[in-house]
C-alpha cells in the first residue's frame, strides 16, 4: 500500500474523531456546545499541527529520530516565565490572569530567547553547529527548570497551585482572540516554509549529500530553525508544554507511512497529531470526566514509546 | 580545470593542510595518495566546498568556488565521501533520483528519467533497482552511490576512497567504470586512494600529500619510482614492471 491511501485513512479517522468530539453528549444544547467545543477543537488542531510540523522538520535537519524540539529549552523557558510572573508579580497580576497579555509576553520572550541563542551560536561557522546548538539548548533548559523549581519551593503553596495548573497543557480554557492570532502566525510560518520545502527530502540524506546536491545548507537550516522556534513558541504559549507529543507523532508517521517524502510525512504527522489530541481530549472529557488533562496522557504514552525507541535502537547496534 | 591556490585548513590550531597549490588536469583520472592523516580527504572536501578553507581559493573553470551559486556548482562538481550511511530507507532507484536534484529541484522531468535510467544501466544495477540499500552488499551499495553521482552528470567527479572495504573484484569493477567515465564521457575524476597499485594502474596523474603538504606530483610514470615513494611512505618501496604496469611490492 502506498502512502496516499494511508493518508486518506488518517484523514478519515481524524474526521470521525472530530465529529464524535463535537456531538457526543451534547443533549440538544447545540447553541452552547458547538461554539465552546469548536473553540477547543480549533486550539487542538492548531497546536497539534504546529508541534507535529516542527518536530518532523527538526528531526530531519538533525538527522535524528529520537529528538524533539523541546530539547531547545523552550518548554522550560515557558515554565520559568510563568513561575516568575507569580513569584514577582503575584498570582493575581495581569501578566498571569490576562490570557492575551500572557500569551504575547510568553511568545515574545521565547522568540527573543531563540534569537539570542541563535545569534550567539551562528557567529561561528562549522559543520557541527547544530549539535552545539542542541547542547546549549539542553544546558539552558536545565538551568531554566532549576531556577523555576527554586522559585516554586519558596512561594506560597496556594500560588504554587496556580503554577501547577500551567505545568500541563490544557485545552479547556483558551481565548478566542489568541487562537486567531496563533492561526495567523502559523499561516505565515507555513508560507515562509514553502520556500524551503523542496530541500527537506535532500536534507534527510545528511549534510554532505545535501551540499553536494546544491542545497545552500547553512542558510536553509538556519531558516528552518527559526520556523521551528516560532512554531514551538506558539504551541507552548497557547496551551502549555507538550514534551512527548512531537516525538510520538513524528515516529508513528515514519513507521506508518514508510516513505521518505516530506510532503506526505508532514501531512501524515499533522493528522496523527490531531487524532491523538482529539481522541485524547475526548477520553479526558467523556471517560475521565476532566479529572486529568490530555497532556498527562500524551506524555505517559509518549514516554513509554520513547523508552521503547531507545531500547530498540540499543538492540540494533 | 580545477585550480587550488594556497589552501590552508586548521583544526584546533593545527594545520591539517598547509598552503597547498595545485592544478588538476582536465579529462584525466587524478589520484591523491599519501599516509593516513596527510590531509587528502580534507583537501578533497575543500575542493568540493564541503569544508570551508581558512585561507586560499579554489577555482573551477575560472570561477571561485565560495562565490558560486551552490546549485550551479552542483551541476559541475560532485563529491562522494567514504562513509555513506543514510538514515532513511531508500531503494537504489530512489537514491539515483536524488542525483537529479540540481536540475529538477525535486520535480523529475522526462530528461531526468533518461539520465537516471542511463546511470543505473551504466553501473549494472538494473536487476536490483527496486531493492533497498540496506539489503545490498558493500560493493553494490557503493555502485548505487556512484550511480547517483553519474546521474548528477557533472564534469568533475570527486571520490573519497571509493574502494574502501571492497574486495578485489569490486575494486577493479569500480576503477574500470571510472576509466570509462573519463574515456567515453570526457569527465574529470579525482580520487583519494590508499592502494598505490590501483593508483598506478588506473590513474593518469598522481598527487602525493604528506603532513598537510604536497610533497610530489606528476604523471604516474614519474611518480611510481622507488625513491619517490620511499620519501612519501618512509619505507622500502621496490617497483617491478608487470604487463606494462608498474607494481610496488611493499608487503615484506
Amino acid at each position: 500500500m502506498g502512502y496516499k491511501p494511508k493518508l486518506a485513512i488518517l484523514a478519515a479517522l481524524a474526521l470521525v474523531l472530530i465529529v464524535l468530539f463535537m456531538v457526543v453528549g451534547a443533549n440538544g444544547n447545540w447553541d452552547y456546545i458547538l461554539p465552546s467545543r469548536g473553540k477547543k477543537l480549533f486550539a487542538i488542531v492548531l497546536t497539534g499541527a504546529a508541534i507535529a510540523f516542527a518536530t518532523m522538520v527538526f528531526q530531519t535537519i538533525t538527522n535524528n529520530r529520537i529528538l524533539t524540539p523541546s530539547i531547545l529549552g523552550l518548554d522550560s523557558l515557558y515554565m520559568l516565565l510563568q513561575t516568575s510572573f507569580i513569584f514577582f508579580l503575584g498570582s493575581t497580576s495581569q501578566a498571569l490572569l490576562n490570557r492575551e497579555l500572557n500569551f504575547l509576553l510568553s511568545v515574545a520572550m521565547m522568540v527573543f530567547f531563540s534569537f539570542v541563542l541563535y545569534k550567539l551560536l551562528f557567529k561561528r561557522e562549522g559543520p557541527n553547529d547544530i549539535y552545539f546548538l542542541l547542547l546549549i539548548g539542553i544546558i539552558c533548559g536545565t538551568f531554566f527548570s532549576s531556577l523555576s523549581s527554586f522559585m516554586q519551593m519558596v512561594i506560597d503553596p496556594n500560588e504554587f497551585m496556580t503554577i501547577q495548573d500551567r505545568m500541563f497543557a490544557s485545552f479547556n480554557n483558551v481565548n478566542t482572540d489568541i487562537l486567531w492570532l496563533s492561526a495567523l502566525l502559523l499561516l505565515l510560518c507555513s508560507l515562509y516554509f514553502l520556500r524551503f520545502s523542496k530541500y527537506l527530502d535532500i536534507l534527510s540524506l545528511g549534510r554532505d549529500h545535501a551540499v553536494n546536491l546544491g542545497v545552500p545548507y547553512d542558510r536553509v537550516v538556519k531558516r528552518l530553525l527559526i520556523i521551528i522556534f516560532v512554531l514551538i513558541a506558539i504551541a507552548t504559549a497557547l496551551v502549555g508544554p507538550m514534551t512527548f507529543l512531537g516525538l510520538l507523532v513524528a515516529n508513528v508517521a515514519h513507521e506508518f507511512l514508510k516513505t521518505y517524502k516530506h510532503g506526505a510525512l508532514i501531512i501524515g504527522s499533522v493528522l496523527i497529531s490531531i487524532i491523538a489530541l482529539v481522541g485524547g481530549q475526548f477520553i479526558v472529557e467523556r471517560i475521565f470526566t476532566f479529572s486529568t488533562t490530555v497532556s498527562v496522557i500524551i506524555n505517559f504514552i509518549g514516554g513509554v514509546y520513547f523508552i521503547y525507541l531507545l531500547l530498540r535502537r540499543n538492540k540494533a547496534w | 580545470m580545477v585550480e587550488v591556490q594556497g589552501i590552508t585548513k586548521q583544526y584546533g590550531g593545527k594545520n591539517v593542510i598547509e598552503n597547498i597549490s595545485l592544478k588538476i588536469p582536465k579529462g584525466k583520472i587524478t589520484s591523491f595518495i599519501g599516509p593516513n592523516g596527510a590531509g587528502k580527504s580534507t583537501l578533497l572536501s575543500v575542493i568540493s566546498r564541503l569544508i570551508k578553507a581558512d585561507e586560499g581559493n579554489v577555482w573551477i573553470d575560472d570561477k571561485e568556488v565560495s562565490t558560486c551559486n551552490s546549485n550551479e556548482l552542483a551541476k559541475k562538481v560532485s563529491i562522494l565521501k567514504q562513509a555513506n550511511s543514510i538514515n532513511i530507507r531508500l531503494t537504489v532507484k530512489e537514491l539515483v533520483c536524488f542525483g537529479r536534484f540540481p536540475y529538477s529541484q525535486g520535480r523529475l522531468k522526462k530528461e531526468d528519467w533518461l539520465h537516471i535510467e542511463e546511470a543505473i544501466e551504466y553501473m549494472e544495477l538494473k536487476d536490483m533497482e527496486d531493492m533497498y540499500l540496506d539489503q545490498l552488499s558493500g560493493g553494490q551499495k557503493q555502485r548505487a552511490f556512484i550511480a547517483m553521482v553519474i546521474a548528477q552528470n557533472t564534469e568533475y567527479i570527486l571520490l573519497d576512497e571509493p574502494l574502501n572495504n571492497l574486495d578485489m573484484k569490486h575494486s577493479v569493477q569500480i576503477m574500470k567504470v571510472l576509466q570509462r567515465l573519463v574515456k567515453d564521457l570526457n569527465k574529470t575524476v579525482v580520487i583519494v586512494i590508499h592502494d598505490i597499485n590501483f593508483a598506478s594502474c588506473y590513474s593518469d596523474y598522481i598527487v602525493a600529500l604528506k603532513d598537510g603538504l604536497v610533497i610530489s606530483e606528476g604523471t604516474k610514470e614519474a611518480m611510481m619510482q622507488s625513491d619517490v615513494l620511499k620519501k612519501i611512505y618512509e619505507m622500502e618501496m621496490p617497483i617491478q614492471t608487470i604487463n606494462d604496469n608498474k607494481i610496488c611490492v611493499y608487503f615484506s
